[in-house]
């Protein structure tokens, strides 16, 4: 793997990162704020369902994750397991494809059913 | 004492160790999260069929595991940001404190939440 494309997934796994802070911290207070009182289909739907605004702020954690967790799993794949080249590139890019497709999907499940 | 034994005293290895591991238990949490609420596809009884399931008190704690594991990455990745990108500041000694400190505060209130 080349310098640049080194660089390039650090500056992504960085900026994804930045993103998924603020995601986080407004999911986190949502968790803790829909707890209140158990969890329902009703409660979370009434929530979701039409809401263009949670709509596009999922879409977008859904997508920053795809970008941030292969990348994670790449550092711990090479520095753990030793694992590296195009058998490592082919399982995070298959990661990142699952991410995105399921994740995408439950967004689309919460916000049109 | 070997170098490799000195740096597992640093609490900075430990804050390494708590960030990968969380990472890693995020990330195999994240396909189930997403398969469960793509049964709101199916409707909402669908949905309301498995948070029921998620009712049971071990459902419970491995929620509070999990909202725990993500308020460790989050806090721990917003300390390496700031370490990596913001010039140092004394108060950045704070950091890992503060990153242990909040992390308690989110799963001291989703304990409150659920009992």
């Amino acid at each position: 793997m080349s310098v640049r494309t080194e660089t390039l997934l650090w500056l992504a796994q960085r900026l994804s990162a930045m993103l998924l802070g603020v995601f986080v911290l407004v999911h986190l207070v949502t968790i803790l704020y829909a707890m209140h009182g158990g969890l329902t289909a009703q409660e979370i739907l009434s929530r979701t369902q039409g809401n263009i605004g949670w709509a596009i702020f999922y879409v977008l954690f859904v997508l920053a994750i795809a970008v941030h967790a292969p990348i994670g799993l790449r550092n711990v794949l090479t520095e753990w397991l030793h694992v590296r080249g195009r058998a490592a590139d082919v399982l995070l890019t298959t990661l990142a494809v699952i991410l995105s497709v399921w994740g995408l999907r439950a967004v689309w499940a919460v916000f049109a059913q | 004492m070997n170098a490799r034994v000195r740096t597992r005293e640093h609490p900075g290895y430990w804050a390494f160790v708590v960030h990968r591991i969380s990472g890693i238990l995020l990330v195999l949490f994240l396909p189930f999260h997403f398969w469960a609420l793509g049964q709101a596809l199916t409707g909402a009884a669908r949905l309301d069929e498995f948070l029921h399931w998620t009712a049971h008190p071990l459902a419970k704690v491995a929620e509070w595991g999990l909202v725990v594991l993500l308020a460790a990455h989050f806090t721990g990745g917003v300390r390496l940001l700031v370490l990596e990108f913001l010039p140092w500041r004394e108060w950045q000694r704070a950091l890992l404190a503060t990153a242990t400190v909040v992390t308690a505060g989110v799963g001291l209130l989703f304990l409150v939440d659920v009992l």
